[in-house]
């Protein structure tokens, strides 16, 4: 540990961090080790935003044009798990580091030494990942879920695959702990509970569910080893397993896992709109037991994602009316946004541009996914592009969208800079613009009978995959603008406040813009 | 060259065209789910435009009434905020009132389910077994089997670097070269597993998909009245060629099914014949 990262008694003032690349490798500050997850995440997001630049060019017109069959299937599945455990996860624990102790009033997190290898797992975690493209039968081609018996042709890459898996489960794993330590421990006198900014609760209780099924996805993808390697037989029918039991536990962790990707996300909208709408958040209460019954829900609904395997009618049933029900609490929340915009006095930065982008595409992703819930029409839609488009809209448009909104929320917090408001707005429009042509046509593609995951289609298809691509090149190459306005903030720009939105409310815009480095040395007093 | 590349202009500005709303275009270009030609595949269709109708009725109250209060609550045009911000009446409004919605959603999707899976009584069986990649199928009563892969032509084409343009492929990936065919107005029952990963055997016109698992059969059923050829393709990643495994059902009179069946059988008399060969190993 370095000296300047020490308690020292003597000094009032602010402590600045070392110097050099060294503050990086063994900072244990809150807001060192946020800025280290949400770079990450924004170089994951390019990444994973050029295989998806791949698909969309080989999926521009019918026939095979750039790329062989099975590294489009590489593309795939490597696209996805770069999105979801690179790019939103990091940067929802990137937020929560940044906000956390802002909000709760605390000096930093409850575990700084943690916090430090948490985030520096993943790093190697996915230079592994990424390093299997150039292994010897190239990098895993099964799909982000990776089923067997399929999985298990993969070539050399496989083992790497499920260590790298290991090592980001074990990083999340280590950051909900110290989500949880820091919420339930660190609260300045006065914050209760029910006092907590939504953001607050909404990590906590995400917090809950990684521990719950992140180890569950190491116990799946351990099964998958030793089935490979050591003749178990798990997932084999020869040997008295089943491969549709794979299945079940990976969704078991699979089902709480996109409601980890989604529960920061209302957090974060749910502190942008009253800000924007000068008006306190409408519902609070029902908007915590909203997130705590959507968590509960999520741990009963799994086997949705796999309706045509076969299951009992009975089973088919309860897993259709339980995921119908998760439809109740999901539009509370809705309509309690709405309704905090309601009689408000709006204005309309980026961040609220993008939190209303939110509400109105993750809703259409919403709907796409009650529809899916409905088994006998799932039966239609399943693994057809309809799918595609349902979880783009509630990933990209929900969560990215969410992330995103934050970044614009809170970084003249973080730098002390404003970011630059028309270049903001134009990011906005552009994104909504193009993400709308890349995804929208995506749900007649699925209704026309296109499957997912494949390299060509049916001539058939050809138009709206056109569209696709073209909203697709337009919509990455507008997220350009993104890492420009970020970058050229953190450099200077306008001085920011301290209050920075005059409707802002909460412990984070009491602190100076850029704040001290240990955030609240003396705990504020919460009424 | 320049053939392909106009027909991609001209796909482009077709495609632009439609993304203006160019409506008529929709039936030709598929926007929609099919209505299929089964019972069952009728009952989704109906259930899909049902609940895709109440989501529509739902989107235009939640977004009319944000987009009135963005109109509106403006501070650009003096809106001064409200002070209220709770409401255990309204909560549990818009707790209650979703959940009947739903239930009027869950009644007729039980109904639709239960058919769905009903594959009992069935007047013929069909075994479908996925390989990689290409399908077998397998007629138990009349000791017929084949596989089916993907037709020549559309195998040329969609070679990567391949001159042949899918264009000019008389149904491009959706062709096979020996097609599975059934009879008219029987229940068919339809045992699916799968030799190797797992696939997916999906017709869309028949409105159902089911996983094709090694190791384990299962059930699913159809019934057609009128003749015709339905197309479709493997669901579920199963590799390499998982976009290249088409499905084609030929639904025939009973008469012409029967002439189809008793030629089979005597082909499959000729030991030089594929299918023959085929029934051999599979038998």
């Amino acid at each position: 540990m370095s000296e300047a990262t020490t308690h020292d008694a003597h000094d009032h003032h602010d402590h600045g961090p070392a110097k050099g690349l060294m503050r990086w490798v063994t900072t244990t500050n809150h807001k060192d080790i946020g800025t280290l997850y949400l770079l990450f995440s924004l170089l994951m997001f390019f990444v994973g935003g050029a295989m998806a630049m791949v698909i969309r060019a080989e999926l521009f017109a019918p026939g095979m044009q750039i790329v062989d069959p099975y590294f489009f299937n590489q593309m795939t599945t490597n696209h996805a798990l770069i999105m979801i455990f690179g790019a939103v996860m990091p940067a929802f624990v990137g937020l929560a580091n940044w906000l956390l102790p802002m909000m709760i009033g605390a000096p930093d997190m409850a575990l700084p030494r943690m916090n430090n290898w948490s985030f520096w797992i993943l790093p190697f975690a996915f230079s592994m990942l990424i390093g299997t493209l150039f292994m010897d039968g190239g990098a895993p081609a099964a799909g982000w879920t990776i089923y067997p018996p399929l999985v298990l042709q993969t070539g050399d890459a496989f083992p790497f695959m499920i260590f790298a898996i290991h090592m980001m489960g074990i990083s999340s794993v280590m950051g909900a702990i110290n989500v949880i330590a820091t919420i339930l421990n660190m609260r300045a006198p006065g914050m209760t509970l029910m006092k907590m900014p939504l953001f607050v609760w909404t990590w906590l209780i995400t917090a809950y569910l990684l521990i719950a099924v992140m180890p569950v996805l190491a116990g799946a993808v351990t099964m998958l080893l030793t089935d490979k390697y050591f003749h178990t037989s798990f997932f084999t029918a020869a040997g008295g397993g089943d491969p549709v039991m794979y299945q079940h536990i990976f969704w078991f962790f699979g089902h709480p896992e996109v409601y980890i990707l989604i529960l920061p996300a209302f957090g974060i909208v749910s502190q942008i709109i009253p800000t924007f709408a000068r008006k306190q958040l409408f519902g609070y209460s029902s908007m915590v037991y909203a997130t705590a019954s959507i968590a509960f829900l999520s741990f009963i609904v799994w086997a949705h994602h796999m309706f045509t395997v076969g299951m009992p009618v009975a089973g088919e049933l309860f897993f259709m009316y339980a995921t119908m029900l998760i439809a109740v609490p999901t539009g509370v929340k809705v309509f309690n946004w709405v309704s905090t915009m309601w009689k408000g006095s709006m204005t309309f930065e980026t961040p609220m541009l993008f939190a209303l982008g939110f509400v109105v595409l993750f809703t259409i992703g919403g709907f796409s996914g009650l529809m899916l819930a409905i088994a006998p029409s799932d039966f239609q839609y399943h693994d057809t592009y309809f799918v595609v488009a349902h979880f783009h809209y509630v990933l990209v448009t929900g969560a990215i969208y969410a992330i995103m909104a934050g970044t614009y929320y809170w970084l003249p917090k973080w730098t002390g800079h404003m970011y630059n408001e028309t270049l903001g707005k134009w990011h906005f429009w552009l994104s909504t613009i193009t993400v709308n042509i890349l995804f929208f046509p995506q749900h007649f593609l699925g209704l026309a009978g296109m499957p997912r995951r494949i390299p060509d289609y049916s001539v058939q298809f050809a138009e709206f995959n056109m569209i696709s691509s073209i909203g697709g090149f337009a919509f990455g190459l507008s997220q350009l603008m993104f890492a420009y306005i970020v970058i050229s903030t953190i450099r200077g720009g306008k001085k920011a406040s301290d209050q920075v939105w005059d409707g802002a409310k909460g412990l984070e815009w009491t602190l100076p813009s850029p704040p001290p480095y240990h955030s609240f040395t003396e705990a504020p007093e919460v009424k | 060259m320049s053939h392909k590349k106009s027909v991609w202009l001209q796909r482009a500005l077709l495609g632009g065209a439609m993304l203006l709303g160019a409506g008529s275009a929709a039936a030709e270009y598929g926007l929609n789910m099919t209505p299929g030609v089964t019972n069952v595949s009728g009952e989704v269709y109906h259930l899909h435009m049902l609940i895709f109708y109440i989501c529509c009725a739902i989107a235009v109250v939640v977004f009319g009434a944000m987009f009135y209060s963005i109109w509106k609550h403006r501070k650009s045009v003096g809106a001064e905020a409200a002070n209220f911000h709770e409401s255990t009446t309204v909560e549990i409004i818009w707790t209650v009132i979703p959940f009947a919605i739903l239930i009027s959603m869950a009644i007729p999707a039980t109904k639709a389910l239960i058919n769905l899976e009903d594959a009992s009584d069935p007047d013929m069986t069909v075994k479908i077994t996925g390989y990689q990649w290409k399908w077998h199928y397998a007629y138990p009563e009349e000791q017929i089997a084949f596989f089916s892969s993907l037709d020549a032509k559309s195998n040329e084409a969609r070679q990567l670097g391949s001159s042949v343009d899918p264009a000019s492929v008389e149904d491009y990936l959706l062709n096979v070269d020996n097609r599975l065919v059934l009879p008219v107005g029987k229940k068919v029952r339809f045992l699916i597993t799968s030799n190797d990963v797992i696939h997916s055997w999906w017709v869309r016109d028949l409105g159902w998909k089911k996983d094709a698992i090694p190791g384990f059969i299962n059930e699913a059923w159809t019934r057609v009245e009128e003749p015709g050829v339905y197309r479709g393709q493997c669901a579920e990643l199963c590799g390499k060629d998982h976009g290249f495994m088409p499905i084609v059902v030929e639904f025939k009179a009973q008469a012409d099914y029967d002439a189809w069946v008793a030629a089979q059988k005597a082909q499959a008399g000729n030991s030089k014949s594929p299918v023959a060969t085929v029934v051999a190993a599979v038998n």
